[in-house]
């Protein structure tokens, strides 16, 4: 069978369960009422709670943003300093925001949809229940003509149908938001743990350290050459890294073993 | 024929309508029997669509009842697949 036809069915097995209950017309009628007035409360609430998980996705979206920015700027940091092992760890850690920026947007897009859903049950919602309790009056007033009766009938069985759908479309929304909530709690546990570090932009992370240590190590260099200069034992230009006597020290030994090697 | 959305309302479908939009139903179910998530969402998208634009939206004041019913627009293939599981 169908898609269609075998949901329909299961929308009027629902819909017609949800009236067993009423005895008589005058009972569907009212019990109708109560019904939708208590899925409209019901709907209203999940509103409320879809607007909170979409504000704490927007929240922790924001706060992912700015650690991905903070460590393109760090990439930069590290490349402009040499060390490209470093640029290429903020770059990792980088694209594994993306990933997780990339999943959030995915589930925004889809706390909306729920969202516009929700609000749009809500509101035909309400209005089907000011239509329906002054034509509910009007038809028990007069429900002992045999007329009245098909038609309270038909008006309880599209009243029930259409809370059933209400009904569905809430609990749908309801198992989205606390797949979002259990989702979000977990991004929440990975910034806490650290396993996004620093994404509150508070304490230094090991990535900062490093530029750190990296740039403190060049000003002393560069004032250790300074020094060196007002003593008059600078070097030539290139005197000022230690790096280069030891580079001119390692050129020299390989010279040296030549003839060693020979001599054995 | 009246179809419902879910989550949507009812749309009154005019019948020379119906064909097109049976074809569709027979595609989501197709897509569903194969488990094929890309051609379901794009079948159900279709269907969604189809509905809405030859179907005239009835004012949640009409009590009429639907003959037939549309997925919520959005549903995954699984999700589709629990409700069905309802029926016994």
């Amino acid at each position: 069978m169908s898609v269609m036809k075998r949901l329909s069915g299961i929308v009027q097995a629902k819909a017609n369960k949800a009236l067993d209950k009423a005895e008589n017309p005058a009972d569907m009628l009212d019990l109708s009422y109560e019904k939708q007035a208590e899925n409209l409360q019901k709907v209203r609430r999940a509103l409320a709670d879809v607007a909170t998980a979409k504000k704490r996705l927007e929240l922790q979206a924001a706060e992912l943003q700015t650690q991905a920015t903070k460590l393109q700027d760090q990439a930069k940091q590290a490349l402009a300093q040499g060390q490209e092992d470093l640029a290429r760890q903020a770059l990792t850690r980088r694209a594994g925001l993306a990933d997780q920026l990339t999943d959030l947007g995915t589930q925004h897009q889809q706390v909306e949809a729920q969202q516009q859903q929700l609000e749009t049950t809500a509101q035909r919602l309400s209005t089907q229940i000011e239509a329906f309790r002054t034509k509910k009056e009007t038809l028990k007033a007069s429900y002992t003509a045999s007329k009245a009766q098909a038609s309270i009938g038909e008006a309880v069985s599209g009243i029930s149908e259409s809370m059933t759908d209400a009904g569905m479309t809430l609990e749908r929304a309801q198992d989205k938001i606390s797949q979002m909530q259990a989702r979000a709690g977990a991004i929440d546990e990975l910034i806490d743990t650290g396993a996004l570090p620093d994404a509150l932009g508070g304490g230094k992370d090991d990535i900062q350290a490093q530029l750190d240590a990296t740039s403190q190590a060049g000003q002393v260099d560069s004032e250790l050459a300074a020094l060196k200069a007002q003593l008059g034992t600078a070097a030539p230009a290139g005197g000022a890294l230690p790096a280069s006597s030891g580079d001119v020290a390692g050129e020299s030994s390989p010279d040296a073993s030549g003839p060693a090697g020979g001599a054995s | 024929m009246i179809v419902r959305i879910l989550g949507e309302g009812r749309y009154d479908v005019p019948e020379a309508d119906m064909p097109a939009i049976e074809q569709l139903d027979a595609q989501l179910t197709d897509a569903m029997d194969r488990n094929d998530e890309t051609s379901f969402d794009a079948a159900l998208g279709d269907l969604v669509n189809q509905v809405r634009h030859t179907g005239t939206l009835l004012p949640s004041t009409d009590l009429q009842t639907s003959g037939l019913v549309v997925p919520h627009a959005g549903s995954s293939l699984s999700e589709l697949k629990e409700l069905l599981a309802e029926e016994s």
